[in-house]
């Protein structure tokens, strides 16, 4: 008989954290590590310290050649033009009908080379999205598999990684990138983004010096009391941070308008849907994406309803969770447009209870 | 994980200790690993009689919310209060300090169709 195990991918890195006592879960056809000690005590490791996430699942396309940025920008909302060797963008993938095929990160390793990180559970769908618009010749390479991807992220991340490294580490901007020789392997990329609001860098590099980099990571985080940390952490983390999930909080279905992401849809460029969402902009959206917090006691989960005080639908919670930093429920959810105003009084339908929650800007947690 | 053999068990993952008339309900050791973080406790108030297999509450952790069903038919006449302001206890001390509801058994015949420790170990491959 055919077991789960056997059907899902696993990333280089799996015995290691079995060998850590992590619950492994499967995820986008990863079996992945959901927690190790605990949701909550790995996400105060990484608010507070530091902590290494394994997110190998994610994908990441390599774009060639002199007519990539094009590809880029006909596929893609942001302004990739602006892009310098060295620099990230967030950017998302519009469809036909101004929906959202995924989110990504678009990087400039190269004068015309890209590499852009998509999700694991979009990456098939992505590819076949970029194939069929990739009609004048880019070279593109799918080099997830051989890619390892480490999220190290936390307030101590630059005294962790910079005794690994000659790139200067310290004063990498937020969003900017290096490619070089680290913990004695060539050709990593260090980029200092990250999905946790925690500061921090992913790491980049080829899968067979998963085992030799992650070991020098930990031996140089232990003065830190570096620890692993999963996926559970990782989705309080980006919560509390009101940054999207694909799945939840955009998906197909939604507009990067809808969802707060018009800082990232450049209408000086022609892209996908660009005209369905100029539309939108100009004449505004009927439902946008906001964060809140409960004042009831409860936590909002996703597709719970949003009603009015009456318990009339005026939309659906898309995340939500105990925020560990907080120590309050809080959540995201699409509205219509009128009850999206700050401090808007909503109510979350909770197991046929209406909890009283309110309208509150992101991110929901500051420094 | 640790099994009490002086309780049973349901599939459901809540053990039961029986007291005379009356037995104390929570969720396994296994229950509060699986579920992770606990942070709140929502419980049924008292009085209501209850059938085998009824919600009585239900737990959320940080991740994920979870329903809790009666072992055996009764009313709950009592809830653990002391889970309003510290639900993590259920994570620390399940079948102590994180009992969840003390109920009255109106039918003790159903208690037969309980796990002993052993089968719900196997249950879930302990």
């Amino acid at each position: 008989m055919e077991t789960i195990e056997e059907t899902l991918k696993q990333t280089a890195l799996t015995e290691v954290h079995t060998r850590l006592g992590a619950k492994m879960v499967p995820f986008a056809g990863y079996l992945m590590p959901v927690q190790y000690e605990g949701i909550t005590a790995e996400h105060q490791t990484v608010r507070n310290g530091i902590g290494v996430f394994d997110v190998s699942h994610m994908g990441e396309f390599i774009f060639k050649g002199p007519n990539a940025l094009d590809l880029i920008q006909r596929t893609t909302s942001n302004d990739a033009s602006r892009l310098f060797v060295g620099k990230v963008q967030y950017s998302c993938i519009p469809n036909e009908q101004g929906g959202i095929v995924d989110d990504l990160l678009v990087y400039r390793v190269e004068e015309n080379v890209y590499m852009l990180v998509v999700n694991a559970s979009n990456m098939e769908k992505d590819w076949n999205w970029f194939m069929k618009n990739n009609t004048k010749g880019v070279e593109m390479h799918n080099i997830s598999d051989k890619t390892t991807l480490l999220a190290v992220q936390g307030p101590k991340a630059v005294d962790v990684l910079q005794p690994l490294t000659d790139m200067d580490l310290k004063s990498m901007e937020y969003y900017t990138f290096q490619k070089g020789k680290f913990a004695g392997v060539d050709n990593v990329l260090v980029s200092a983004t990250g999905y946790t609001g925690a500061g921090g860098f992913e790491i980049y590099f080829e899968t067979v010096s998963s085992q030799k980099i992650w070991d020098a990571v930990f031996e140089s985080g232990k003065p830190f009391r570096i620890k692993p940390v999963g996926l559970g952490a990782r989705d309080t983390l980006r919560l509390e941070m009101g940054f999207c999930l694909y799945g939840n909080d955009i998906d197909d279905t939604t507009s990067p308008l809808e969802a707060g992401l018009g800082w990232i849809t450049k209408f000086t460029k022609d892209f996908t849907a660009k005209n369905i969402l100029l539309q939108q902009k100009e004449k505004g959206v009927s439902r946008k994406l906001v964060g809140f917090e409960m004042i009831d006691r409860g936590i909002p989960r996703q597709h719970y309803e949003i009603t009015d005080k009456e318990g009339n639908i005026i939309g659906e919670v898309t995340s939500g969770t105990q925020s560990p930093s907080l120590q309050k429920a809080i959540g995201m959810g699409y509205v219509k447009t009128e009850y999206s105003k700050e401090n808007t009084e909503i109510f979350i339908r909770v197991r046929n209870n209406l909890l009283k929650a309110v309208v509150v800007k992101i991110p929901f947690y500051r420094k | 994980m640790n099994f009490p053999d002086n309780l049973r068990y349901t599939k459901d993952h809540e053990w039961i200790r029986t007291e005379g008339k009356e037995a104390v309900v929570g969720i396994t050791d296994f229950a509060q690993g699986e579920l992770g973080d606990i942070v709140f406790v929502d419980l049924n108030t008292p009085g209501k009689p209850l059938a085998a297999g009824d919600v009585f509450g239900t737990i959320e952790a940080v991740k994920t919310v979870s329903d809790m069903f009666m072992p055996v038919s009764g009313k709950v006449i009592a809830v653990n209060s002391a889970l309003k302001d510290n639900a993590a206890v259920v994570n620390s001390d399940p079948y102590g300090d994180g009992w969840m509801v003390r109920i009255e058994i109106t039918n003790a015949a159903e208690s037969d169709s309980l796990l002993s420790a052993a089968d719900y170990k196997k249950l879930i491959g302990a």
